[in-house]
């Protein structure tokens, strides 16, 4: 095998030099639509994730608006609802499910898995494990299209007579089993599940590719103990991902025969109208049990990701090596492991068995030590470092900051004792949106800031940074934090309104503030599009190594062609995180500098290394 | 310089100093854990159901004995071709890939009759879960073979350009791969439903 792909590689290489001269200028269409170039559809998927991340949070502040002032006209809202606000000026109550769910289901999907995994795992797995490509281009660009049919059939599905699916992101059964039961249980639901179809294969295929890409196309020298933890992290998330995805389709695939050929997997002894369906002998129980097998790990899909752009980002921005690299992998491993035995905690309330209740209690509580070593280790990293505040690095930080106070309210919700008060309240969304929500978008937000100048050669403006950061930080806590309070007073969550009960009307207040806070946080945002449409054409432009880093991604040219490095591929002699190293002159040494052009720093073990090298 | 975007310069790295595999062959391997992890959560769905009780009693049909015979020949003939191949016996190859493709779609048939085996006890795809799980299982593999299928009618059409020897082994390398997996996956969810029946 190897010397037949040696011939062909100086074959090819000598054809690329025979048309140097040349000038080649791909289409249209090959460099924009049908690319197989990694750095491209990275760019595509980031542009996708931000279309859908504006859907999404506007989505949310339609029924913020309801939630926090529900006696509030919205007929101002008809142009763009149309018959969903009612002749009243209301909005209509079965509506509301129906945005809750798709927020739900865009943010967590479509902008938090599809859009952050996507985009940086393309971007950054060849570029930082010094390879020219992908694994597979064709399915690279393959994934990429899946997704974007995926997304159309999901956009579409938001313009249906009936409105788009109701039954919440988790899209339990009965409920959306039955077309009779909502509106948004009939055609909405099916597209819903078409399109999660396509999604599921386009995240199948992309991490297939991410896996093979890091163990077979690693630059010489790049050891796994020498890969920045960015691979790491998106490494084990297409390994999470690769066996959590298909057990969603299995759990969709029977939803669809239960919905369209009237199989009864879920559906027993159920009473319409008074009427009984013909469905006997299935249980709604076990769709959770398929679902949450993909949906603990997917929360995880979501966050490792951004916790490994974190951790290049306050390594790099700290002047330290990062603290315990071995521990960070180790707990990464330990959490991808975990992700995958404790996914009936969602379920304590269930009716599930109390026995296998408390097990679930114990593996989910586990879950805390590796997710406190990351923490620590985040901290260790950051004492006494030469911190340099750049909004990537303000944005890391942010990350860890809800990860902690987010991470603590799951220890709360992990003891079933307290969660069958606390489950379905809003304190659940406090918990998720802190260390989900706010954590991993905080994180997507942080790579796109420290890479931009691998994107798109420019820098942005570091001022709109800055204000983007602090605004996004205590707004985000403005609207998540009061939720505990909301949540702990007992407002369950997916409720319309909660005017009739007399109970709740204390809290009103704090249900408006959360409201107000909401529109300015999501406002704020676009102050960030601004900077980042902005700076694409117009930013300065950028250094080849802006951030003073060690990674390969920066001994590329500005702007990377295709097959990223002019000439041969750097090769990796040391560790990513030699930075401020005692004795050199420098406070970083990226990973292509041989240890021999560095006498004056290296350390006992290296020395020793280079000895016997040279004998 | 200019890279072409020809796959051989992208994949490979020849002065890399560590092992590593061929990608086709690794990203099959990776569709195989998917397509595992599928059945693995249906058939723990299966398990999960029937200890839920409110489950219907039926006996497996005699078919499936019979399909999983032929399924087991099948990749007898198929792990035959790669010999052939291997050894450059452009013949047998031939021989070997049509027969497995043909034992392939004599499975699939059977599979089919299995189902006329489970009507004739009235157990329909939509009724009870218990008889529902064996159509999807039945089902979703038919459907992987179908593809297997196809992969081989690839296959016997290079074999008969005479592209498939022992410098080109990739290919039928890759459908072995594949059609073994499928065999191996249909004994597990035969014997999984002979057990938990
Ligand atoms: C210390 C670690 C954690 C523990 C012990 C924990 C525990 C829990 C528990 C018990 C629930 C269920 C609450 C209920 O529905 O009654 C829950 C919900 C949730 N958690 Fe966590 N969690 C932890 C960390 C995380 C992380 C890191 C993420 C995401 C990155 C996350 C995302 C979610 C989401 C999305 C939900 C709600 C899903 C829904 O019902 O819509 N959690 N968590
Ligand atoms: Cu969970």
């Amino acid at each position: 095998m190897a010397p037949e792909a040696q011939a062909t590689l100086h074959e090819a290489d000598a054809h690329g030099r025979d048309h140097e001269h040349e000038h080649h200028e791909d289409s249209f269409i090959r460099k924009y639509i049908f690319c197989t170039d990694h750095k491209m559809i990275a760019k595509q998927f980031l542009i996708t994730g931000i279309f859908w991340a504006v859907i999404g949070g506007a989505l949310s502040l339609i029924f913020r608006l309801q939630l926090g002032f529900p006696e509030m006209d919205l007929a101002w809202l008809q142009p763009v609802l149309g018959k969903w606000i009612t002749a009243q000026g209301k909005l209509d109550p079965e509506f509301y499910l129906a945005l809750v769910t798709m927020h739900g289901t865009i943010m967590v999907f479509f902008v938090l898995t599809a859009g952050l995994s996507g985009t940086f795992s393309n971007l950054l797995i060849p570029l930082q494990i010094g390879a020219r490509d992908m694994a597979s281009g064709f399915m690279n660009m393959l994934s990429y299209w899946l997704f974007f049919v995926s997304s159309v059939i999901m956009f579409g599905s938001m313009f249906v007579e009936a409105g788009p699916a109701g039954g919440g992101w988790v899209i339990y059964p009965p409920l959306s089993a039955l077309p009779q039961a909502i509106k948004g249980s009939g055609l909405g639901m099916t597209l819903w599940l078409v399109s999660m179809v396509f999604f599921i294969a386009s995240s199948l295929i992309g991490s297939i590719n991410y896996i093979s890409t890091v163990i077979n196309m690693r630059t010489r020298g790049m050891k796994f103990s020498r890969l920045p933890l960015t691979i790491w992290a998106f490494f084990l998330t297409a390994i999470v991902g690769i066996l959590s995805f298909p057990v969603l389709f299995a759990a969709a695939l029977l939803l669809v025969f239960d919905r369209s050929f009237g199989t009864s997997f879920y559906l027993s002894e159920i009473y319409i109208g008074g009427e009984a369906l013909p469905n006997v002998g299935g249980s709604p129980l076990l769709f959770q049990h398929l679902f949450w097998f993909l949906g603990h790990p997917e929360v995880y899909i979501v966050l490792l990701p951004a916790l490994g752009i974190t951790s290049e980002i306050i390594a790099t921005n700290a002047r330290k090596p990062i603290f315990g690299y071995k521990a960070m992998i180790g707990s990464m491993m330990g959490i991808a492991f975990l992700s995958f035995v404790v996914w009936a905690h969602h379920m304590f309330v269930s009716g599930m068995n109390p026995f296998l209740g408390s097990i679930f209690m114990l593996l989910t509580l586990i879950i805390a030590v590796p997710s406190a070593v990351k923490v620590f280790n985040y901290l260790t990293t950051l004492w006494r470092g030469n911190l340099v505040f750049t909004p990537a690095m303000l944005f890391s930080i942010g990350l860890l900051s809800f990860f902690i106070s987010g991470g603590l309210t799951g220890i709360f919700l992990g003891n079933s004792a307290i969660d069958v008060q606390l489950h379905d309240t809003y304190f659940v969304v406090a918990h998720f949106h802190l260390v989900m929500g706010s954590a991993a978008f905080f994180g997507m937000v942080a790579g796109v800031y420290h890479w931009f100048p691998k994107l798109y050669g420019r820098m942005m403006d570091k001022k709109l940074g800055y204000l983007h950061f602090w605004i996004t930080f205590i707004g985000a806590y403005m609207v998540f934090f009061p939720m505990h309070y909301i949540g702990i007073a007992g407002f369950p969550r997916r409720y319309y309104s909660f005017t009739n009960f007399d109970a709740f009307s204390s809290f009103a207040d704090l249900n408006s503030f959360v409201s107000v806070a909401a529109v300015a946080t999501v406002g704020v945002q676009f102050i960030f599009l601004f900077n980042f449409f902005y700076s694409m054409y117009r930013g300065r432009r950028a250094p080849k190594n802006p951030w003073r880093s060690n990674t390969l991604e920066w001994t590329t040219p500005v702007n990377p062609g295709h097959g990223n490095w002019e000439g041969e591929i750097p090769a990796v002699h040391r560790w990513p995180y030699d930075y401020s190293k005692p004795g050199a002159s420098e406070d970083f040494i990226p990973q292509n500098v041989p240890l021999s052009e560095t006498p004056e720093s290296n350390l006992p073990h290296e020395k020793k290394a280079l000895e016997s090298k040279k004998k | 310089m200019q890279y072409p975007a020809n796959k051989q310069v992208i994949i490979l790295n020849p002065k890399s100093d560590h092992l590593r595999m061929d990608p086709h062959k690794f990203a099959l391997w990776l569709f195989l854990g998917t397509t595992f992890m599928l059945f693995a959560a249906l058939t723990s769905a299966y398990i999960v159901k029937k200890g839920d009780g409110n489950w219907l009693d039926y006996e497996l049909p005699q078919a499936l004995w019979y399909s999983t015979a032929l399924i087991l020949v099948s990749s007898a003939a198929m792990h035959w071709a790669y010999r052939a191949a291997s050894r450059d016996k452009t013949e047998h190859v031939k021989i070997g890939i049509l027969s497995t493709l043909v034992l392939g779609v004599g499975f699939l048939g059977m599979q089919y009759y299995s189902w006329a085996g489970l009507v004739a006890q009235n157990v329909y795809f939509v009724g009870n879960p218990a008889g529902s799980f064996l159509y999807v299982f039945t089902g979703l593999h038919g459907l992987h073979l179908v593809s297997g299928i196809i992969f081989l009618a690839v296959v016997s059409v290079n074999a008969f350009r005479m592209k498939i020897h022992s410098g080109r082994l990739r290919q039928i390398e890759m459908c072995a791969t594949y059609w073994h997996f499928l065999g191996i996956l249909w004994v597990y969810l035969f014997v999984f439903l002979l057990m938990n029946h």
